[in-house]
């Protein structure tokens, strides 16, 4: 557990007096696919923007490969190694769909304003390896076809996989998935669960996912924390999860 | 990736012939002085829109106080050659950092601000410094300065003017503008993405003032008396329009807007009494009619025989 | 003890100024409240207002508040046509086109009306002639008198439209979220137009009585005071009819001290230093509350 990739210590987050999540611990090993799962406004969406950068805990610490990543901004997050899609599809959407990806390799690319202005130097060789690689990963994701699309006309799964792929292009070591299954058909979710069990081996990563198809997250992951009004009530294997009476209790207390 | 060596050749190539064209029918009096001094005006009209369009149409940032800038540069300018009798040049070099600068200063703490605050924040500034100017004996306070030398010519405006437009455009199409490009759109996915936006708003900002600055200088070079009253921010209104009418994030879009609106309102000359009241109903039957501007977010190279020529095959925002 | 004295005074001249602002700034808060706009004509809308005054006292020789009222009801209407030609249209418009538009209908009222009634000045009769009180050595006059006396009472009519009525209700229930209100049965249309018509009144009511403070009146004379009365809308926090109240009264205030102390040509760019500093300081104002993007 001391080489976590991921871990956070007793953190809270307030917003006015109100707890999104409190005393929060959560850790995630180096190549672990893990899910958090919890009822709506359970402090699961709080936990990635604390993990992220978008909002800095109240108290607490968050340590990225050992070392901690509390006051940082979100761009220096992505830039160590940190990605993520988002629960609201967040593409910059008029953007063409290769534009999308190119934009997520701008911490990778090696030149400099002087040289993209004057047009030397590294600036066509550069261009054209984000180009390649760009391409690449849109094929990997069923988007190639599609570069000059404008990302708001592409159909909604696409839109989720364009995401991911925008996500990868930052080249991270830990990947945090936002219901990536949301708004999918059973068969989508299906070649869904491959893609990330793929993309998992190719590309050597660490993913942590919030979902709510159950199928999703007790199909691939390998630990799962459950939240509740922002604490955890449960972590463990997906058997121990389907097991675990307080998981029960706020699944399904109410209807049984 | 060639190719993008040789579209930069043909576009400086058909510049280059239409700069001979104007030149000759200048050199050759066939353009009246009226039309001479409108082309000049078009092509700091040309800067100016395309500056700005970098701030407010790639960045999504909306800017209302460029003529600020423009004071800056040109205030700076007129005191290096007027006083100091230093050359054309460097004056103009000297007004576009320092208005870059002050452009780099205003913008870090401004740039917090979003959408219609940062509009009124930024009018405030240029505000702010036309009365400052105002204010200054030194060079002329209100009643304006005088005595400035006329080092204006329609060559130094045009290659300036080509300058700008090569800047921005290789600007906008190299990491740093698809940067700027993730702001307009979503901003917190494009710190997600790993895009110190702060910087790249500041960066924007800062190259935009400093065109402005250039222009400031050029515009003041062409007359022998400025004031600050020549920057009001109904001027910086002015710049806009251009770049809404032309189609925010199009270069194209702020050259056309450039022309249209110097054009119309050199045309209306004649009728002064009717001028400004055609000028804002056309300005409303656009936003009714086109509010996307003439060019949306394309460029005249993303049109059919453009593109043959060019042989690029549907890339954007080249 | 003469230092105080001459503070008071400029206190004196500040309210009076800041109550026009103030009343300005009434309908800024107002229709950015309801359609996000800021509404660029609204400083015309204060012009025209001042113009039908003037030719109500001086064409038809109507007295002062029979002046008022004629050009409070016209300049309201007014406010309304140009809501439903210019802004209607483009109700689902990105913001920035209805922003040029603005702009537009700005420029169309100044040379319209420089059309119609030539750019040069008008002189305002004199109305209130030696009219003083003097308190203490502060000179309070008549127009000063005027000015604090119809705002007190505009206001006091104001809160009780919008605090008592239905429509007032409704007004509020739309600024605070259109789409709802809508859903509540609220005719939005109708309440957007009523608040260009309310807002338009009040700038037209601040209109006639700058020209009876100043005497002077011009095509041109509404750029500035719409651009500051804007800055008191935000600095009060955009959207609260209190705050531009407060913003207003703060905005004539300072304006009377740095003319009356430092340099009247520095008058205007207090104002938008004041608003630069509010801005980085507290963006949401002095009433406003602090909003976070949810992501």
């Amino acid at each position: 557990m001391s080489d976590a990739l991921l871990k956070a210590e007793n953190v809270s987050e307030v917003f006015g007096g109100l707890k999104a999540v409190s005393d929060f611990n959560f850790y995630i090993n180096p190549g672990e696919l893990v899910g958090l799962i919890g009822p709506n406004g359970a402090g699961k969406t709080t936990a990635f923007n604390l993990f992220t950068g978008v909002y800095q805990p109240t108290t607490g610490q968050i340590t990225f490969a050992g070392d901690s990543i509390v006051g940082l901004k979100p761009y220096q997050i992505t830039q160590r190694g940190i990605a993520r899609t988002f629960q609201n599809i967040r593409l910059f959407s008029e953007l063409s769909v290769l534009d999308n990806v190119k934009i997520a390799f701008h911490s990778h690319v090696k030149y400099g304003m002087l040289e993209a202005v004057l047009r030397m130097g590294r600036y066509f060789s550069e261009e054209e390896r984000v180009e390649e690689e760009s391409r690449r990963l849109l094929r990997i994701f069923h988007l190639d076809g599609q570069e000059n699309e404008k990302a708001k006309n592409l159909p909604y799964g696409a839109q989720r996989r364009l995401e991911i792929a925008r996500a990868l292009a930052t080249k991270p070591k830990l990947l945090l998935l936002d219901e990536p299954a949301a708004g999918m058909n059973p068969q989508e979710t299906k070649e869904l669960m491959d893609m990330i069990r793929w993309i998992r081996k190719e590309f050597g990563l660490t993913i942590l996912l919030i979902e709510h198809d159950m199928s999703l997250v007790m199909g691939i992951c390998e630990r799962i924390y459950v939240l509740e009004y922002g604490s955890t009530i449960a972590e463990g294997t997906p058997e121990e999860i389907k097991k675990n009476p307080e998981v029960i209790r706020a699944y399904l207390g109410g209807e049984g | 990736m060639k190719y993008l060596r040789k579209n930069d050749l043909i576009m400086l190539g058909l510049g280059l012939v239409i700069f001979a064209v104007l030149q000759t029918l200048i050199t050759e009096r066939i353009m009246s002085s009226f039309w001479q001094l409108n082309s000049i005006i078009i092509g700091i009209n040309v800067i100016m829109a395309v500056s700005l369009n970098l701030i407010n149409g790639y960045t999504g940032q909306f800017s209302l106080g460029h003529a600020g800038f423009m004071a800056v540069g040109a205030y700076v300018g007129v005191v290096l050659t007027t006083f100091f009798h230093l050359p054309f040049a460097v004056a103009l070099l000297a007004g576009g950092a320092a208005a870059g600068f002050l452009g780099f200063l205003v913008g870090i703490p401004t740039l917090r601000l979003r959408g219609d605050y940062l509009a009124i924040a930024t009018l405030g500034m240029s505000e702010i410094i036309r009365i400052s100017i105002m204010n200054i004996d030194y060079v002329g306070g209100a009643a304006g300065f005088k005595g400035i030398p006329h080092h204006t010519t329609f060559a130094w405006v045009f290659f300036i003017m080509l300058f700008s437009l090569f800047f921005i455009k290789n600007f906008v199409n190299s990491t740093d503008g698809r940067a700027c490009l993730a702001i307009r759109e979503n901003e917190v996915a494009a710190e997600s993405m790993g895009v110190n936006t702060t910087k790249y708003k500041v960066m924007a900002f800062t190259i935009g003032a400093a065109f402005a600055g250039v222009a400031g200088g050029l515009f003041a070079h062409s007359f022998y008396l400025i004031s600050p009253n020549s920057f009001t921010f109904m001027q910086s209104f002015n710049y806009l329009i251009m770049v809404v009418l032309g189609g925010l994030g199009s270069i194209t879009g702020s050259i056309a807007g450039a022309f249209v609106v110097t054009f119309i309102s050199a045309a209306l000359a004649s009728w002064p009494e009717f001028r400004m009241i055609i000028y804002a109903l056309a300005l409303i039957l656009l936003m009714f009619y086109r509010p996307q501007g003439l060019f949306g977010y394309m460029e005249i190279t993303d049109y059919g025989p453009f593109r043959k020529l060019l042989k690029k095959g549907g890339r954007k925002h080249e | 003890m003469e230092l105080l004295q001459q503070v008071m005074q400029q206190l004196v001249n500040g309210i009076s100024l800041g109550s026009i602002y103030a009343l300005i700034a009434l309908g800024y808060t107002m229709i950015y409240g309801i359609i996000k706009l800021i509404n660029f004509a609204h400083g015309d809308i204060y012009m025209v207002g001042a113009y039908i005054g003037f030719f109500a006292i001086t064409q038809a020789h109507l007295s002062i508040v029979p002046s008022l009222l004629i050009s409070l009801v016209v300049t309201g209407f007014l406010g309304m046509v140009v809501e439903r030609l210019a802004y209607k249209p483009l109700r689902h418009a990105p913001r920035i086109s209805v922003l040029i538009t603005a702009i537009g209908v700005s420029f169309f009222l100044e040379y319209t009306t420089m059309y119609f009634v030539s750019p040069t000045p008008r002189t305002f009769p004199a109305m209130f002639g030696d009219v003083a009180v003097n308190i203490a050595g502060i000179v309070i006059n008549g127009q000063q008198m005027l000015i604090l006396g119809i705002t007190a009472v505009l206001m006091v009519v104001l809160t009780y439209i919008v605090q008592k009525t239905k429509t007032g209700k409704a007004m509020r229930a739309a600024s605070f979220d259109t789409e709802t209100a809508q859903l509540m049965g609220i005719d939005s249309d109708r309440i957007i137009s009523l608040t260009f018509g309310i807002g338009s009144a009040l700038a037209a009511v601040a209109g006639v009585l700058v020209g009876v403070y100043y005497n002077s009146i011009d095509p041109l004379m509404g750029i500035m005071p719409g651009m500051k009365a804007f800055v008191a809308a935000v600095l009060g926090g955009i959207g609260i009819l209190p705050g531009a109240v407060v913003g207003g009264l703060i905005l004539g205030i300072v304006e009377a001290l740095v003319s009356g102390f430092i340099s009247s040509t520095f008058r205007d760019a207090a104002a938008f230093a004041i608003l630069i500093l509010v801005l980085l300081v507290r963006p949401a104002g002095i009433f406003g509350k602090d909003t976070k993007e949810k992501v």
